[in-house]
C-alpha cells in the first residue's frame, strides 16, 4: 500500500500540453488518484488512446501505453485485453476519437461486455484539429464546421454505453472533481466494460465559439447545466445528468472465453483419443 | 511430435501454419473466400488455450492485432479485397509500432465488392503501398497447400524477427483447392527478441545490430510506451526532423537490409532457360505446366516462382534475364509483378505479359499461346 499519484505520473513531462484552462489535466489527475486509491501495479496497467487532445494524454501516465490511430483505441484495448486478460486496461477517448470515428467500436466494445474501461472526455469538438462538430455536440452550438449552429442531433454517451449493455456508466464533469474521482475509480473496479462520460471544457475553441470567455465562465456553465436527476439530462440542450446510470455485475469476455477454451480443449482431447493417437 | 499428413484446402492448412508457428490469437471478420480461416481458427485456438474474437469490422481487427501482439501473443487476421482496403489504416499502424502480426489475404476480383466469389492477383501493389507513407513491408505468396502451411510458418518468423507486420498474399484458387499436405515439425520457429536490459533502461526503438529493437509485451517487468506517431526509441513523441529521417529509414532498412534471408523463390527447368516465366501464387502453376509442355517441345523454358512478392527479388530476376532471350509474367491482373521485372530487367530483353482479369484463371495454353505470338 501507499501508492500515490506520483506513482501513476510522469513528473518530468509536465506541465501538460493542452490549452490554458482545458479541463485534462483534472482527468488524469483523477485517473492517477483511483489507481492509488486501488493500489494497482503500473506494469499490469495498459493505457490505450487513439487521436485528440486527450489522445496526448497516455504521454503522462506511468504505466504501460499504446497510442494508437484515430477512433481505434477500444479496438486496440480489446486486442490487449483479450490477449492478457490480467492486465487492467483503459482506453481514454475523445468525443470525436472514442463516440464519432470510433462510434462503432464503442458499442460493440459494450456489447461484447470486454473488461475495459473508457473514459471519455467530451468537450463537443475536436480540438485538436480547431474545434470542429463532432457526435456529442449539442444542437444549436457554434463551432468551426457548424457557424449557424450544428444541426445534427447529439449522442448521449451514457444512454448510449446503456443500451449497447455496458455494465457501468457513470457521468461527471470536470467540476465536479470529487464524483469525477469516485466514479472512476468504480469504473476501473468493475469487471465488464465500464464507461465515465466525462463533460469536458475547451475554453479555446467551443467555449469562445459559445460565448464562454474563460475557462473560468465554463466551469459556471457546468455548474449551473449540471442536475443529479438523470430523467432531467437533455445532451441536445446543454443539460448534463450526473450519476451513475448503470452498475450491474454480469460475466465479462474473458470470463465467459475461459469456459470456451475449456469445453474446446475437451473436444480436442476427446477427438484425439477416438482417432486413436494417429 | 510426427510429421503429419492431410488432405486439406489451402486455407485450412494457413491455420494449421499458423499454429504450428505458436499463434495463439486471431481477429478477424468474415468475407469470402477467407472465411474458412476464421471458422477453424475459431475451432482450434481456443483448444490451445489461445483467443479468436470476430470484431465489428477489419479496422477493428487490425487494431485488436496490434494490441495482443504488443501484450505478447502471436496474432494474425485473414481477409480478402475490401477487407484489405479497410486493413490498411492500421497495418501502417503495425509498421511503426513494430508490431509482429500476419495478415492473410485470400484474394479476389476487384475492385470494391467486384466478382466477390472469383479469384484474382490484383493486390500485389496494395500490399505494397496500400498504408500510407513511406514503408517497407515483407509479403509472401503460396502456389500450392503444401506451402501455404510452410509459407505461414516463415511469415510469422519474419514478422517476429524482425518486429513487423507480414502480409500472407493467397487467392482464391490457392485458398480453396484441396491438396495433400505434409504438416512438418521440423521448421524451426523465431520468437521475438525480448529486452535483456534492466528495466528502467528498456527503451523500446532502440535497435540491436540487426536494426530491429527487442520487444518486452504489456504485463513484464518492462513498463513500455508505443506509440503510432512519430517517436524516438523511447516511444515518446518527437518530432526533429533528424529524428523522423532517422526512425523512416530504419524501418526500411530493417527489411532491405535482410533480403537475402527474406526473399524466397523457386525456380523450375531454369539452369539452362531462354524462355523464363515469373509468375506467383495461382498463375504459378499453370506457368509451370507451360514450361513442362514447352520442354517436351524442346523450348528451353523455365519458371521463376516468386514466394516472396516483396521486397522484391531483384537480384534473382537479374540473374535469369542475363541468360534469356525473353520474359513473360502471367498474373490475374492487368501488369503489378511486371512492372516490378521490367524495371529490373531494364528493356535488356523484351518482357510480355500474360493478363486475364476475368475472374477465371490463366490456363497454361493461354501463356503458351503468348509465347506462339512472340517467339
Amino acid at each position: 500500500m501507499g501508492r500515490t499519484i506520483f506513482d501513476y505520473i510522469i513528473e518530468e513531462r509536465l506541465p501538460f500540453f493542452w490549452c490554458e484552462g482545458c479541463g485534462n489535466g483534472i482527468i488524469i489527475k483523477a485517473i492517477a488518484q483511483a489507481f492509488a486509491d486501488l493500489d494497482l501495479d503500473p506494469k499490469k496497467i495498459v493505457i490505450v488512446t487513439g487521436i485528440g487532445c486527450w489522445g496526448k494524454a497516455d504521454d503522462y501516465l506511468a504505466t504501460n501505453s499504446l497510442h494508437v490511430t484515430h477512433g481505434r483505441a477500444l479496438a486496440a484495448a480489446t486486442g490487449v485485453k483479450a490477449a492478457n486478460p490480467e492486465l487492467k486496461v483503459l482506453a481514454l477517448m475523445g468525443d470525436g476519437d472514442g463516440i464519432t470515428i470510433g462510434g462503432n467500436h464503442f458499442i460493440h466494445a459494450a456489447r461484447r461486455n470486454m473488461d475495459i474501461t473508457a473514459i471519455i472526455s467530451n468537450n463537443f469538438n475536436y480540438g485538436m484539429t480547431g474545434g470542429q462538430y463532432s457526435g456529442t455536440t449539442p444542437e444549436a452550438s457554434v463551432t468551426s464546421t457548424s457557424r449557424y449552429g450544428a444541426v445534427e442531433t447529439p449522442f448521449d454517451v451514457c444512454r448510449l454505453a446503456q443500451a449497447a449493455g455496458a455494465p457501468y456508466v457513470a457521468r461527471a464533469t470536470v467540476y465536479h472533481v470529487n464524483l469525477l474521482e469516485k466514479y472512476i475509480t468504480t469504473a476501473i473496479a468493475k469487471k465488464g466494460f465500464s464507461v465515465v462520460d466525462v463533460i469536458n471544457v475547451c475554453p479555446t475553441y467551443y467555449g469562445r465559439l459559445n460565448r464562454m470567455k474563460s475557462a473560468v465562465e465554463m466551469m459556471e456553465w457546468l455548474k449551473i447545466s449540471s442536475t443529479t436527476n438523470l430523467s432531467e439530462g437533455n445532451i441536445a440542450e446543454n443539460r448534463f445528468a450526473i450519476g451513475e446510470f448503470v452498475n450491474e455485475d454480469r460475466p465479462d469476455f474473458t470470463e465467459k472465453y475461459r469456459e470456451i477454451q475449456r469445453i474446446a480443449r475437451e473436444d480436442m482431447t476427446k477427438l484425439e483419443e477416438d482417432l486413436g493417437g494417429r | 511430435m510426427h510429421d503429419r499428413i492431410k488432405f486439406l484446402q489451402g486455407n485450412e492448412a494457413c491455420v494449421e501454419g499458423a499454429l504450428t508457428a505458436g499463434a495463439s490469437f486471431y481477429a478477424g471478420y468474415p468475407i469470402t473466400p477467407s472465411s474458412e480461416i476464421a471458422e477453424l481458427a475459431s475451432i482450434r485456438l481456443p483448444a490451445v488455450g489461445g483467443v479468436f474474437i470476430q470484431m465489428e469490422d477489419e479496422i477493428a481487427s487490425m487494431a485488436a492485432l496490434v494490441g495482443a501482439s504488443m501484450a505478447g501473443a502471436k496474432a494474425f487476421t485473414a481477409t480478402s479485397g475490401p477487407g484489405f482496403s479497410l486493413m490498411q489504416e492500421n497495418i501502417g499502424l503495425a509498421i511503426m509500432t513494430e508490431a509482429p502480426c500476419v495478415i492473410i489475404n485470400v484474394q479476389r476480383s476487384g475492385p470494391s465488392t467486384g466478382l466477390a466469389t472469383k479469384p484474382a492477383q490484383a493486390d500485389v501493389m496494395q500490399a505494397r503501398w496500400g498504408t500510407h507513407g513511406d514503408h517497407a513491408i515483407i509479403v509472401l505468396s503460396p502456389a500450392s497447400v503444401q506451402e501455404c502451411y510452410e509459407l505461414m510458418i516463415q511469415a510469422f518468423n519474419f514478422a517476429e524477427e524482425f518486429r513487423t507486420p507480414v502480409i500472407f498474399l493467397s487467392d482464391e484458387i490457392v485458398g480453396h483447392m484441396r491438396e495433400k499436405v505434409i504438416l512438418r515439425d521440423d521448421i524451426p520457429i523465431v520468437n521475438r527478441k525480448f529486452p535483456k536490459v534492466d528495466p528502467p533502461e528498456y527503451r523500446p526503438y532502440q535497435p540491436g545490430e540487426d536494426g530491429v529493437p527487442p520487444l518486452a509485451y504489456f504485463g513484464s517487468d518492462y513498463i513500455f510506451h508505443a506509440s503510432s506517431s512519430m517517436h524516438d526509441e523511447t516511444g515518446y513523441p518527437n518530432n526533429v526532423p533528424d529524428n523522423a529521417e532517422k526512425v523512416i529509414k530504419r524501418l526500411y532498412k530493417k527489411i532491405y537490409d535482410h533480403r537475402d534471408e527474406i526473399i524466397i523463390t523457386k525456380e523450375y527447368e531454369t539452369e539452362d532457360a531462354e524462355i523464363i516465366l515469373v509468375s506467383f501464387g495461382a498463375s504459378a502453376r499453370s506457368a509451370r505446366e507451360a514450361v513442362y509442355i514447352l520442354r517436351e517441345s524442346g523450348y528451353k523454358a523455365g519458371l521463376l516462382q516468386l514466394n516472396t512478392l516483396w521486397p522484391f527479388p531483384d537480384e534473382k530476376v537479374r540473374q535469369l534475364a542475363d541468360r534469356a532471350k525473353f520474359m513473360v509474367v502471367p498474373e490475374m491482373n492487368l501488369g503489378q509483378i511486371i512492372s516490378e521485372v521490367k524495371r529490373v530487367v531494364e528493356a535488356r530483353i523484351p518482357v510480355y505479359g500474360v493478363n486475364k482479369v476475368n475472374g477465371e484463371i490463366i490456363t497454361p495454353y493461354e501463356i503458351l499461346g503468348k509465347i506462339k505470338e512472340v517467339f
